[in-house]
Order: structure tokens, then C-alpha cells, then sequence
């Protein structure tokens, strides 16, 4: 069975585009063949039922499935046009370009100012102290945090709560400016406040950088994304418009999800 | 109709809820019991070296006047500080100087009673102070081994009684002995010091951590970062821990066939007992230090890989610095094996009687262990205080090292 695309789709530069992709896990496929265009100026979003792939192809996308030893990816995925597995792009830059926020808040056991820095620092993009000093306020004002932790930068990043601490791990992944921020449900281990706060910085962020975003909460999906795509079983079963896929899906197994059938 | 009890309410609960914090009392008691059983070994053991061990910092002097203006020996400072000053004193018959002055002092049989190398400390004291050629001064000597005997209440009626009527007259005590602590290996138990062994011990745990720990930490580094999960890396981590539990006499037969076989004049070197000890030291390193990476959790890593790190900038600037701490665990246990290891170190010929300490990591030495286990074979009355004394410098080192060690480890403990 193919992906349903919605047909309504208004014409948008891609950032990255994924063409035939299949992920294994060994002898088992995680991924069937899926195709979607993620588009620049956009927040993307997967849904789907648990194990159903989503943050699977999520990793692809920067390739941080190449740490599990046994996956192997097929098909192509490009970023700008180039392919990321099979091109001479470097992983460590394509890292640089495509960062990652995950699932549970994960900010280095050093101080705050140096959770930021780090980026910037291994990659140089900062030449002497006052450079490095204006590109952590940026990035934590954008992430906005700056105002909660500018007394206070030489903390530790682990002594913050857990909003604090996801967004210090967003503005991390801003530090080196990325072109596209993956983020693997980055909310499902905060509060409901926190949570708001996050969906607020995604929508603040959005424009300025690719978004994807995997959750399991279709309210969050629905709130703060234009796009949706919809995982099943390993399969891409629908990709369109986020207001098409929550009022209009046009498969079966998209409606049963969304109304709380099953997943 | 009887009304219904809820089951957390009946006597059987209630009974058996009993039962089970009984059963938490009585597994609260065995461990403190335990505990205090440990406690009370420790205690035991270090109450019986401290009492025994102090008389090993001791020994019986004898005070001794000198007029060197009478003895007419020629003190040219600048022949003195040279190697041969000794030598050049010897043969102005210092020695003989020495016994007439004690004989003059403490009766006919005076110089019997000094120690035989008393000579050398008056010696020594000249090349300190030439000056002193022109006066009279008083040296604390040691006492001959008999006489030391008989100050402890052994030994000849006769002995005993010249001992007594010398600490009447003041001139015979037991004082600390500083030259216990700079002085080597002797045959007489009043001349022999702790310092040979005490800085052969240092210089081959210098060696031994120097090979095993770097060597140690790239290795668990690379089987848990880098290696591929296969056959090979099983057989390997097997391996290492079969070297882990190999019997310490086996790595000193190793020592002595490799080690001694490639540098065959380095027999009894520090530098050859710490690369026998850091064999045996490293697999335990390894298989430490590759828990403690294991434990950084791989959230750490991620984080690091999705913002571009390179898995060398992972490895040397979050994993490494998380994991320190457990590996320097793994370490102090490691190095304190080392430094109580004594089997392998015989082979090698750490065992030979050295009379004066190791100038470097090649030259001949012996490490406390083994000076334990030396004097502990002499038949001599005197050298069981040394023992003692030797066994108290020993604990205080490892207690120094393992000090230093975990004052290190709580300084990288980072919380995450």
C-alpha cells in the first residue's frame, strides 16, 4: 500500500526530501519505504502508535541510527539535494546542520554556559570569548530561557528543572545554527506548563529553521504544526496539511488513530 | 449476615506483618554485626602493629663524647664531599678513633658494646660538618645488638648488668631512631632502615601506574567505544578477565622470562617489578574502568553526537571525564593489590639484600613487601620490632596512596 498524499499540498521549497527509505533492524524492517518532502519554512510532524517507525526515521534524518550497529538504511534522503548517506557529506557536519532534541532532556553535566558553548566551540564558530559570550545569550534568549538563567550561567545544566532543562538542550542545538532541528517528543516528559512553554518556543523558532517534531499527543501535533504525517506499522499511511489530516484524514486507519480508536 | 472484614484487616495480616518486620530487624542486625565484626579485625590488627611496631622505631644508643682535637684526623671539606670521603676517613683510622673514645667512656669492653657501623654515623656526621674536627662532640651511637637485647631483658646475666648500670650512668637509652627512616637493608637489626625499600616501593608504583593506567583506560576505551561486538572482542574480553584472576607468582614468571630475558642487566630494578605489577594490575583497570563507561548513560553521548561531536570528542570530552571516577576506583584497587605483591617480585630479584636505597628506576632495590617478608626471616631478636615497624610504614603508605586516590575521584564525581 502507498502513502495517501493529500492533494491540496501548496507548493513549498523542500528542505529535505526522503525518496524510497527503508530501515532495518538486522533482518527486520523498521521502515517501508517511505517518501516525504520536509519542507523549510514549515513544523512537520509524525504521529502514529507506539513502535510504529516515527522516531526510527527521525534518526535517519541526521543519522544517529549509524550508533546502533545492526541498522542499515536504504533509499536516499537528501538535504538541500544532496544525499546524506551516499554523498561525501561528512557526518559530523551534517550533525552540524541537522540538530536534535530528544525525548528525555539530556544537557551535559557541566554549567549552563558551557552546555552552549560546547557547539560552537568544537566547531569553531566563535573566534575569542566575547563571540562565544554573544552566541549563548542569543541562543538562550531565542530558546527563552536567557532571562531565567542569565544570573546564573555558571550553574549546572542539570541542576534545572526539567522545562528549563529541554530548553537548554533546544538551545543547545541553536548554538551552532543549524538548518533543520529534529525533535524526538521532546515534551513527553514535562508537565503540563512546561509543556506549553515549548509548543510556544517551537511556533517561535518555526520559520527560522525546519521542525520536525515526533509525539504522541495529537493535540500537540495539531497545535503546533502545518504538516502531519502518519505512521503505521513501519509504513508512511498519510502525509498532508495538519488541518487536513485532523478534520479530513482520507484513510481508514488515520481516522481510527486520531478519534482515539486505537494507539 | 456477618459484616465482611477487608483482608489487610484481619489477625493473619496483622500476624504476618509482624513476621515481616522481624525478619527486616533481624537483617538489620546481621549486617551491623558484621560491620562491627570487621571493625573489631581492623581494629585488632592495627592495635597490634602499633604496639609492637613502635619499639621498631627504636633503638638503644649509646652516648659517646668524642675529642676529635686529640685524634688528629686531617678534615679537608673539599676531600670529604666527594664520594671517597668514607673511604678517605677509614683510612685515617676514624674507626679506631671511635672504639678508643668509647672504651674511654663507657670501660674496657666499650667498643664491644658499639654497634659495628656506629663508625660511619660519626663519619657521616664529619662530611655533614668538617668544623666538628676541631671540637669535642657528643654522638648518640647505636648499640650492639647484644646490648640492645639485654636493654629488653635478654641475652647473659653479665650483658644485662653492664646494660643497667650503663642507663643508670645515662649514658645507654632507647630513642627514636630518625636514621630508621633514611637508612637501607642491614644485617645488624640496630643499622637497618626502611627508607631502601620504602622508595624502591615508591619507584615501582610510579612504573606500575604509569604503564597500567593509561594503558588500562585507551583499552576499556576502545573495547566499549570503538571495538565491533563479534567473536573477537568475546575472546578478548574473556581473556582479560582470565588475566585478572592469573595467580600473581605467574606474572613474575612472565617478568623473569620476558622482561629480565630483553634488559638482562635490569635484575631487581624498580623499572622491571612495575612493568611485572602493571601486567597484573591493567586487567583490573580494564575491566573496571569499561563498567564505569558503560554507566555514563548513553543520553550523554547522544546529546553530544546529534550537535556534531566526533566520536573522539565524545570519547575525551564526555565520556572520559563521567566515567574518571570509577575508573580511579577500579585504580586504587589496582595499585593496592600492587603494592602488597610480594611473589611476583621474588622472581624477579626484587629480593636481594640491597644495603642502600635505589639511586633510580634501574638500580637495584627492594620493595616494602618484600623487606617484610625478609626481616620477618631473620632469626635476630631485634628485627621483630623492625617488622612491625616495616609492616606500620606499609600501611601508612597505601593509606597515603589510597588517600590521595579518592580525594581525586571525589573531585571528578559529577552528578548527572
Amino acid at each position: 500500500m502507498v502513502t495517501v498524499i493529500h492533494p491540496n499540498l501548496d507548493d513549498t521549497e523542500a528542505k529535505m526530501r526522503a525518496r524510497d527509505v527503508s530501515v532495518f533492524y538486522g533482518d527486520k524492517m523498521a521502515i517501508d519505504n517511505v517518501s516525504i518532502e520536509i519542507p523549510t519554512k514549515y513544523v512537520t510532524a509524525f504521529i502514529g502508535p507506539s513502535g510504529c517507525g516515527k522516531s526510527t526515521f527521525l534518526r535517519t534524518l541526521n543519522r544517529m541510527n549509524d550508533t546502533i550497529p545492526s541498522a542499515r538504511v536504504e533509499g536516499e534522503i537528501l538535504l538541500d539535494g544532496e544525499d546524506i548517506y551516499r554523498s561525501k557529506m561528512d557526518v559530523v557536519q551534517l550533525r552540524a546542520r541537522v540538530g536534535m532534541v530528544f525525548q528525555k532532556p539530556n544537557p551535559f553535566p557541566k554549567s549552563i554556559y558551557e552546555n552552549i558553548a560546547y557547539g560552537p566551540r568544537i566547531h569553531g564558530l566563535a573566534e575569542g570569548k566575547q563571540e562565544l559570550d554573544a552566541i549563548v545569550e542569543t541562543s538562550l534568549q531565542r530558546a527563552g530561557l536567557w532571562n531565567e538563567v542569565k544570573d546564573r550561567l555558571e550553574d549546572s545544566g542539570t541542576a534545572l528543572s526539567g522545562g528549563q532543562q529541554q530548553r537548554l538542550c533546544i538551545a543547545r542545538a541553536i548554538a551552532v545554527d543549524p538548518e533543520v532541528i529534529l525533535m524526538d517528543e521532546p515534551c513527553s516528559a514535562l508537565d503540563p506548563i512546561a509543556t506549553a512553554k515549548i509548543e510556544e518556543l517551537i511556533d517561535e523558532l518555526n520559520g527560522r529553521y525546519a521542525i520536525v517534531i515526533v509525539t504522541h499527543s495529537m493535540q500537540q501535533a495539531a497545535r503546533v504544526s502545518q504538516r502531519t504525517a502518519f505512521f503505521h506499522l513501519g509504513k508512511m499511511v498519510e502525509y498532508g496539511r495538519t488541518s487536513d489530516i485532523f478534520t479530513n484524514p482520507l484513510e481508514e486507519r488515520t481516522k481510527d488513530y486520531i478519534t482515539g480508536r486505537y494507539g | 449476615m456477618s459484616e465482611r472484614i477487608p483482608p489487610t484487616r484481619t489477625p493473619v495480616f496483622e500476624e504476618r506483618l509482624k513476621k515481616r518486620y522481624a525478619a527486616e530487624r533481624r537483617f538489620k542486625l546481621a549486617g551491623i554485626a558484621a560491620i562491627m565484626f570487621s571493625i573489631a579485625v581492623l581494629a585488632f590488627l592495627l592495635v597490634t602493629m602499633t604496639l609492637n611496631g613502635i619499639g621498631g622505631f627504636q633503638r638503644a644508643e649509646l652516648t659517646v663524647p668524642i675529642d676529635f682535637t686529640q685524634a688528629g684526623i686531617a678534615g679537608d671539606p673539599v676531600v670529604l664531599s666527594q664520594p671517597g670521603g668514607m673511604q678517605s676517613l677509614e683510612a685515617q683510622d676514624l674507626p679506631s678513633v671511635v672504639e678508643f673514645f668509647a672504651e674511654q667512656e663507657l670501660g674496657p669492653q666499650g667498643a664491644a658494646q658499639l654497634g659495628s657501623g656506629a663508625w660511619r654515623e660519626v663519619g657521616q656526621a664529619i662530611i655533614d660538618d668538617p668544623s666538628l674536627l676541631n671540637t669535642t662532640a657528643t654522638f648518640d651511637l647505636p648499640a650492639s645488638p647484644n646490648l640492645a637485647a639485654a636493654l629488653n631483658g635478654e641475652g647473659s646475666d653479665e650483658t644485662q648488668a653492664l646494660a643497667a648500670r650503663l642507663v643508670e650512668q645515662g649514658k645507654l637509652e632507647t630513642a627514636f631512631d630518625v636514621g630508621f627512616l633514611s637508612r637501607a637493608d642491614a644485617t645488624d637489626p640496630q643499622q637497618v632502615g626502611i627508607w631502601g625499600a620504602l622508595k624502591g616501593s615508591i619507584l615501582t608504583m610510579i612504573v606500575t601506574l604509569a604503564l597500567a593506567f593509561p594503558i588500562g583506560v585507551l583499552a576499556a576505551l576502545y573495547l566499549e567505544e570503538y571495538a565491533p561486538k563479534n567473536r573477537w572482542t568475546d575472546l578478548i574480553e574473556v581473556s582479560i578477565n582470565n588475566l585478572a584472576a592469573v595467580p600473581s607468582i605467574i606474572f613474575g614468571l612472565l617478568g623473569l622470562a620476558v622482561f629480565l630475558w630483553i634488559f638482562p642487566s635490569m635484575r631487581s630494578a624498580p623499572l622491571i617489578g612495575g612493568m611485572t605489577l602493571a601486567l597484573m594490575t591493567m586487567p583490573v583497570i580494564v575491566i573496571s574502568g569499561r563498567n564505569a563507561i558503560k554507566a555514563v548513560p548513553p543520553s550523554i553521548r547522544d546529546g553530544a553526537l546529534a550537535i556534531g561531536a566526533s566520536p573522539v570528542q565524545v570519547v575525551f570530552h564526555h565520556v572520559l571525564p563521567l566515567a574518571l571516577p570509577g575508573i580511579l576506583t577500579g585504580t586504587i584497587i589496582g595499585m593496592a593489590r600492587a603494592l602488597g605483591e610480594t611473589a611476583p617480585l621474588l622472581m624477579i630479584g626484587m629480593r636481594a639484600f640491597v644495603a642502600s636505597p635505589p639511586d633510580g628506576f634501574t638500580s637495584p632495590a627492594t620493595v616494602l613487601p618484600v623487606q617484610i617478608f625478609l626481616w620477618s626471616d631473620e632469626i635476630d631478636r631485634g628485627f621483630v620490632e623492625r617488622t612491625s615497624a616495616a609492616i606500620i610504614v606499609l600501611l601508612l603508605f597505601l593509606l597515603v596512596m589510597n588517600g590521595l586516590a579518592i580525594y581525586l575521584r571525589n573531585k571528578f564525581e559529577k552528578k548527572w
